[in-house]
């Protein structure tokens, strides 16, 4: 297992990010599963950033660990609970007129990766990506 | 991340570098808009060097899409990665917007 714990800060985005494709290079992902791990990644991290600490300074926490298929990405912050797993998809089959402009952030996350679970504890929002090994 | 812009015409060709995400989408938004403003009618996006878009890069994706739908102009998009293009897919971009392999092609489609 695997630690990182920084301010929430747009300046510390690309060292969350190195921390968590330094971690899936390790593991032999191929380079185009390491993009689609940083995106979602990235989805989260913004989310926490604009949404979660929206009005106020906090710290993320990035933990790498595994089991025997997975490798478990848990990125947690102190902001108000909030479970964005609870936000509908956006309609990808709507036409342009009626397509929202945003919204699709999640929905990245929940498509790219095998798993994606959420839970509060201790007045953290603990938001879990599950990827499976490469060779499992 | 980089954008290199040229202009053919009335075609203005933005060739995206790098990665179109949360850090960098706003400046690709503003260029587009300054690019419409400066006369330009069509707008091609070259996407051989993108190696990353984000959901910040398709909300200017999108909002471009629906600009050029309000007026005559045309908004294409070109030379994707697998990967990029995966992500378009993912999105449902590929259902509204033009996608073609080539940016030879994108300007024969104008």
């Amino acid at each position: 297992m695997s630690m990182l714990e920084l301010p929430a800060k747009i300046e510390n985005m690309e060292a969350l990010m190195t921390f968590v494709s330094d971690r899936a290079r390790s593991l032999g992902f191929s380079a185009r599963r390491i993009k689609e791990i940083e995106l979602a990644s990235e989805e989260a991290l913004v989310n926490i950033i604009n949404y979660a600490y929206k009005d106020c300074d906090g710290i993320i926490r990035i933990v790498c660990s595994g089991d025997p298929i997975h490798l478990i990405i848990q990125i947690e912050d102190y902001g108000s609970a909030f479970d964005i797993l609870s936000l509908s998809d956006p309609d990808t089959t709507s036409s342009l007129t009626e397509r929202e402009v945003g919204g699709l952030g999640v929905f990245l996350i929940r498509k790219l990766m095998d798993d994606v679970t959420y839970s509060r504890q201790d007045g953290r929002n603990i938001l879990t990506l599950f990827v499976r090994l490469p060779d499992a | 991340m980089e954008i290199l812009e040229s202009r053919q015409n009335d075609i203005c060709i933005f060739s995206i570098h790098g990665r179109l995400d949360s850090n960098t989408s706003a400046e690709l938004d503003k260029r587009i808009l300054l690019s419409l403003d400066n006369g330009a009618k069509h707008i091609i996006m070259e996407c051989k060097q993108m190696d990353y878009i984000t959901s910040a890069g398709l909300r200017i994706v999108v909002k471009t899409a629906k600009k050029m739908k309000s007026g005559s102009g045309q908004f294409i998009l070109c030379a994707m990665a697998d990967y990029v293009r995966e992500i378009f897919e993912i999105a449902g971009f590929d259902r509204f917007l033009p996608i073609v392999p080539t940016l030879e092609d994108a300007l024969k489609k104008i």
